[in-house]
């Protein structure tokens, strides 16, 4: 029990898409709360109702300014909060409430919307609308072996979640434009066709080769930039697949 | 198992081709990609793979989920330009229902996959569902219209009449149904290369299962890198079903020092393109995507 660490779900202006894609971990789900996590602030699972100390916050969901509730909680959070993740791409990069421009019954006035890196330090980003319940599986078991492993396994866990860390670090926004700007533009693109493949809204068509994005199709998630190969690939670990994947598998089992 | 700086792990290394002459007919080399998706289709290894299939230009290539035998035959034979393979990874678990995916990729396709399912973003669910991913070598891509124009324009021959194209000893080689062919040096085709590969980092699949090429083998035959343990239990029982025939790589030549050598010379120009990328401005460069 001890050894376990303490994981919050912080839910902001989000769908509840992100938490029921971890719960869509089924079986797994119950493993990492048997064995690794406890699971202490969830308001949709259990009745802890103010946000405490956590090692990991799982947040969901972007912040409404105009909502001051909204804004105490994300403070809150990170001042209890070991490690903040910001979890799927309203969290991150905002995606949908990027659209919200107030105006509608019973707070007209809600009208601003930011991911919650734009109030608060976040520590991973796992981007994705919804985010898949492997990837959060991943960061979860790294989580853990990264505060409660041996060296060896704080080294990995360290060199699994860098590049998370570095996408939270960069910025705030994401859209399809970015495969633009930051791939094709840059002369990176390769023509794999993962972007296309990661799009929940099927915004993106091969042609000839090359991604095209319909801009108006769009939700300005980010998962087809993160997912690029070409956006970032770390050679330090994709060449370790079959040992992580193993780790993860015998993690879960 | 071998820890290579330029040809990556892999537990062995042989000089192979398929047993069945069907797939050899129209098969680039040994036929080893078609053989190994058709005996781990039959077996039940897979349930489909992802192959680049015939489009609706000619030798323009259009990623499929082959579910039978047939459509992996009409896949048969390299096409020298893109076929964005990975965008059908996630469809394929989709409408397609499939639990075991095979996928046959470039090496940057197989970075691609192994990003994907270590660090799934917009692929739920498609990570556990990869059973075989087949690589090939490549040294380089060309987007469609470079192909035209290298076929129609400098080899002066129509697309619909070519049979086969080739990249090897040192030329382009195209081929047409009444016996003809033509070579272009490679001096001609590398302005029309895809920009993206001039930072690619991997020649021989380092991440596939398996991985194959031409290099390294005589003609008919392959190169066949057999290199996680997924990867090496199909094979061997590939073997034991009898579909491929093999020879240790020593014995054929040119042998693997010439894959070596084709590796080097890859990964050394094009980490020089990334160190010139650097400093590609005044003052400012351009993006590295390798963190
Ligand atoms: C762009 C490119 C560059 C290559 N460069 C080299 C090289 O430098 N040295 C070398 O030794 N070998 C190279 N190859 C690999 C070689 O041409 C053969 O593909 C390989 O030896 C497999 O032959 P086979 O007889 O086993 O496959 P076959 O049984 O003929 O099957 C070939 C498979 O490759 C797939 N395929 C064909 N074109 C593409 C494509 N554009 N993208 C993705 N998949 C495709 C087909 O769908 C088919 O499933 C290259 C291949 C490509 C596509
Ligand atoms: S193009 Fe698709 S994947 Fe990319 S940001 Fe837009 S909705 Fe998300
Ligand atoms: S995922 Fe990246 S490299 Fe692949 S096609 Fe899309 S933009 Fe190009
Ligand atoms: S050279 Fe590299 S980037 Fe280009 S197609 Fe081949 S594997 Fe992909």
């Amino acid at each position: 029990m001890s050894n376990k660490i303490s994981v919050g779900h912080v839910h902001m202006s989000g769908c509840t898409g992100c938490l029921v894609s971890f719960a869509d971990n089924y079986g797994g789900l119950l493993t990492i709360l048997d064995k690794y996590a406890d699971l202490v602030y969830c308001l949709t699972l259990a009745d802890v109702r103010h946000i405490p100390e956590m090692d990991v916050a799982l947040v969901e969901g972007s912040v409404c300014l105009q909502d001051k509730t909204a804004v105490e909680e994300i403070k809150e959070t990170r001042e209890r909060a070991k490690i903040v993740v910001a979890l799927g791409g309203c969290a991150c990069y905002g995606n949908i409430t990027r659209f919200s421009r107030g105006g509608q019954q019973n707070q007209p006035q809600h009208e601003s919307y930011l991911p919650i890196g734009d109030l608060i330090d976040v520590d991973v980003y796992i981007p994705g609308c919804a985010p898949t319940p492997q990837m959060i599986r991943n960061v979860c078991v790294m989580a853990y072996l990264l505060l409660k492993g041996n060296d060896d396994q704080k080294k990995l866990a360290a060199e699994y979640l860098k590049p998370l860390m570095s996408l939270a670090k960069a910025c705030t926004s994401s859209c399809g434009c970015d495969i633009m700007d930051s791939v094709i533009n840059q002369g990176l693109c390769m023509g794999c066709g993962s972007c296309a493949a990661s799009c929940p809204t099927r915004a993106i068509t091969m042609q000839y080769g090359k991604p095209n994005v319909d801009r108006e199709q769009c939700i300005k998630c980010g998962a087809c930039v993160s997912q690029c190969p070409r956006s970032w690939f770390s050679f330090d670990v994709v060449s370790q697949f079959e040992g992580i994947t193993d780790a993860i598998n015998g993690a879960m089992e | 198992m071998v820890s290579d700086n330029f040809l990556g792990n892999y537990a062995s290394v042989v000089a192979a081709r398929s047993t069945d002459k069907s797939i050899l007919k129209g098969a680039q080399d040994g036929g080893i990609v078609t053989q190994l998706f058709a005996y781990a289709l039959e077996e039940g290894i897979i349930d489909g793979a992802i192959v680049a299939g015939p489009g609706d230009e000619p030798w323009k290539p259009v990623p499929v989920v082959a579910t039978t035998v047939e459509e992996l035959l009409a896949a048969r034979g390299t096409k020298y330009n893109i076929s964005p393979n990975m965008q059908l990874i996630k469809e394929a678990t989709r409408s397609y229902g499939l639990d075991k995916v095979g996928i046959v990729g470039t090496p940057c396709q197989i970075q691609a996959l192994r990003k994907g399912q270590l660090y799934p973003v917009g692929l739920r669910d498609v990570p556990d569902k990869i059973a075989l991913a087949v690589g090939i070598f490549c040294m380089e891509n060309f987007p469609y219209q470079s192909i035209v124009q290298l076929v129609e324009d400098h080899a002066n021959t129509k697309l619909e009449n070519v049979t086969k194209m080739d990249i090897g000893k040192g030329k382009f080689w195209v081929y047409t149904g009444r016996g003809a062919s033509v070579q272009l040096p490679l001096k001609i085709t590398h302005k029309y290369e895809q920009a993206g590969c001039h930072v690619c980092l991997d020649y021989v699949s380092n991440l596939a299962d398996v991985s194959t090429g031409s290099v390294g083998t005589p003609d008919g035959w392959s190169t066949v890198f057999v290199r996680t343990k997924n990867g090496g239990d199909i094979w061997a029982k590939a073997i034991a079903a009898g579909c491929f025939e093999t020879k240790p790589m020593d014995s054929v030549k040119p042998g693997l020092d010439l894959v070596t050598k084709l590796a080097t010379e890859k990964i050394t120009k094009n980490q020089k393109t990334l160190a010139e990328r650097a400093t590609f401005g005044v003052g400012k460069g351009l993006r590295n995507p390798y963190i």
